[in-house]
């Protein structure tokens, strides 16, 4: 008897939720976003889909579900490239959505002029994140290379974040030398050899600093190092900014190949566009991301970043230049890594 | 095709699985599907480097030292894990103790735990402040971070393959036989290196064929404790990623087409020997 009307409970149920499903799937099937990011925009992504879908539901009267997948940037832009239906991309660089527009055609050539700002809603620095005391008394890139100072960065083979590293350090001691490059290459060889460890990926080397004690200083996007100490509790370490840093631009794109097959793109133009947005903008500030109209902002967040000049990555002639001349095979990269054997 | 046809092709015994010509096709067709299809995938890709490129990756010096550190580090694990696989596998085998299965099904963590989880675990014991490093930094001992950690790690995701293989066949060898040995008098290593092992030796070879093969492929565990310098600690399924990273799809196929190459020879060899073995001294067949 009991087990009898268990059952039927349970069939009730069964047939309940499946009317249910089936009434909401079909009305719902195409407003859903999935947004291919890289690792350190998590907190970010997560407060700002929370925004634009009580915005979108409030504008248009229907819901929104906003999927994110984070990853190292150039695994992120590969799986898009081999087949990831994402609807839009926010990596860690220009690079990796070109490499997404040239293997797949799904995004255009001139994608960059498709948003302000080439594409870039926020900027980011590389800054230092050092124990606290600044034991060795680090204060700026030429700091790094003294006889005891170990560095952390990951890869830049393999890590986004690495490669702003090393253009940051070496537009320091260009500027630093008077615009000669042969020093700068000079300067970025020495500080590879402070280098104990290559992780694979930002992460990685925050941990490596972080939990295995490894290190002096960390070089690392100033988003990451404000979020470790608020993590870690600023007892343990402090962020060191240098007087020169370069301005990390991650993009943003729209992957039209995949909106316009799935009839997404009304929305995933909004949820750019939004990025743009007062409060867009207010939300990235509060995420240590440097909001392009930091008027929009709160000026509280603002204060937090302390101004330093910035080099960009137009100094170097832009990603398409700069990625194959330092990064790629046989680049500056791995020519001057060869002989610190 | 008929079992029992008097043709060249004989069978020791029917088999369960009906007729001979089936159960072949369904491991082609099982083999094909799984590893030849994508293997020879992997030969198309490699295929449009052309032949210059390919050997200049083959031969550069950094690719080198990246198969070396691979290969030698595997090679290094599975010696390891061969001779305390037997001496774990013996334990296993011939005592009786509190929380013996416990021990049993400890061994077969390392098969069950996502290899980036091991790497994490291994390099937070053996960094230097960690809860083995803090006591081998003082004593000039670096594991975490060269080529050592590589080891380590690779001695913990092979462990099971060599306790695995050679339990079962440990099992079967009779206590009588280790008491002969002894009425005719032989003394303790005479019983094992001329009676034990020898009958041990396939069982042996396998596990160490299998932990070997595992350590060349193995990444997760690796990349976190090995530090990743170019040509110190940097092994070839990483610079396979670093080629990708690049969106150089031709050039990581090429290098794990290289190490498909070495893999399958090495194995073959010892897979040769493992038969011959098995002739000589082996159990059963």
């Amino acid at each position: 008897m009991q087990t009898q009307r268990l059952t039927r409970l349970l069939a009730a149920a069964v047939m309940a939720g499946s009317f249910a499903m089936g009434s909401i799937a079909p009305a719902f099937a195409d407003q859903t976003l999935l947004n291919v990011s890289y690792d350190p925009t998590r907190e970010l992504y997560k407060d700002f889909n929370a925004a634009f879908a009580a915005k979108w539901q409030k504008d248009n009267g229907e819901a929104v579900t906003i999927k994110a997948s984070h990853g190292g940037s150039g695994a992120q832009a590969r799986s898009v490239i081999d087949g990831l239906d994402a609807d839009v991309v926010t990596l860690a660089l220009e690079g990796d959505i070109d490499a997404i527009a040239k293997a797949t055609g799904k995004i255009p050539a001139d994608w960059k002029s498709k948003l302000p700002n080439n594409s870039t809603p926020y900027t980011s620095t590389i800054v230092f994140l050092v124990r606290k005391g600044n034991p060795k008394g680090i204060k700026d890139w030429g700091d790094l290379v003294k006889d005891d100072v170990q560095v952390i960065t990951p890869n830049p083979k393999t890590s986004g974040g690495a490669r702003w590293n090393f253009l940051a350090a070496w537009a320091w001691a260009k500027q630093a030398n008077g615009g000669d490059d042969a020093k700068a290459q000079d300067f970025v060889a020495r500080l590879l050899q402070h280098v104990p460890v290559l992780d694979t990926g930002a992460r990685g080397a925050t941990t490596t600093f972080v939990q295995r004690g490894l290190g002096d200083v960390l070089l690392a996007w100033e988003n990451e190092a404000y979020l470790s100490l608020e993590e870690l509790g600023p007892d343990q370490f402090e962020i060191v900014t240098p007087t020169f840093s370069i301005r990390a631009d991650p993009p943003v794109a729209v992957v039209d190949g995949n909106v316009d097959k799935k009839g997404t793109r009304k929305v995933a133009e909004a949820y750019l566009n939004y990025l743009y947005s007062d409060e867009g903008q207010k939300i990235a500030a509060k995420h240590y991301y440097r909001p392009i109209k930091p008027e929009a902002a709160d000026p509280a967040d603002i204060a937090r970043f302390p101004k330093l000049t910035l080099a960009t990555i137009e100094d170097f002639g832009g990603w398409k230049e700069a990625q194959p001349k330092f990064f790629g095979d046989g680049g500056v990269f791995d020519q001057i890594y060869k002989p610190a054997q | 095709m008929k079992a029992h046809s008097p043709t060249r092709w004989r069978f020791r015994r029917p088999s369960v699985i009906p007729g001979f010509g089936m159960a072949l096709g369904l491991t082609l067709t099982w083999l094909t599907l799984l590893i030849l299809i994508p293997l020879s995938g992997l030969a198309f890709r490699s295929s449009a480097l052309g032949w210059e490129k390919f050997w200049s990756i083959a031969l550069d010096p950094r690719t080198l030292n990246a198969l070396r550190i691979s290969f030698g580090s595997a090679f290094v694990a599975a010696v390891v894990n061969a001779v305390f696989g037997i001496i774990l596998a013996w334990v296993l085998v011939r005592y009786r103790f509190p929380g013996k299965r416990v021990i049993d099904a400890m061994v077969d963590l390392p098969f069950a735990l996502p290899t980036a989880v091991a790497g994490i675990a291994l390099t937070t014991l053996y960094a230097p402040n960690g809860w083995i490093g803090q006591f081998l930094t003082p004593l000039g001992i670096k594991i975490a971070f060269t080529p050592a950690g590589i080891v380590v790690a690779l001695i913990f995701v092979g462990l099971p393959f060599v306790v695995r293989t050679v339990q079962p066949v440990m099992e079967e060898i009779d206590k009588e036989v280790e008491e002969a040995a002894a009425t005719l008098g032989a003394n303790r290593l005479q019983t094992i290196f001329r009676v034990l092992l020898p009958g041990l030796a396939p069982a042996v070879l396998t596990g160490f064929a299998l932990a070997f093969a595992r350590g060349v492929g193995e990444y997760g565990s690796v990349i976190f404790i090995a530090g990743n310098l170019p040509f110190k600690s940097e092994i070839a399924p990483l610079l396979i990623i670093i080629k990708l990273e690049e969106y150089n799809y031709a050039a990581a196929t090429g290098i794990a087409a290289i190490m498909l190459v070495i893999s399958f020879a090495m194995l073959l060899v010892i897979n040769l020997i493992q038969s011959w073995s098995r002739r000589r001294y082996g159990y059963g067949a």
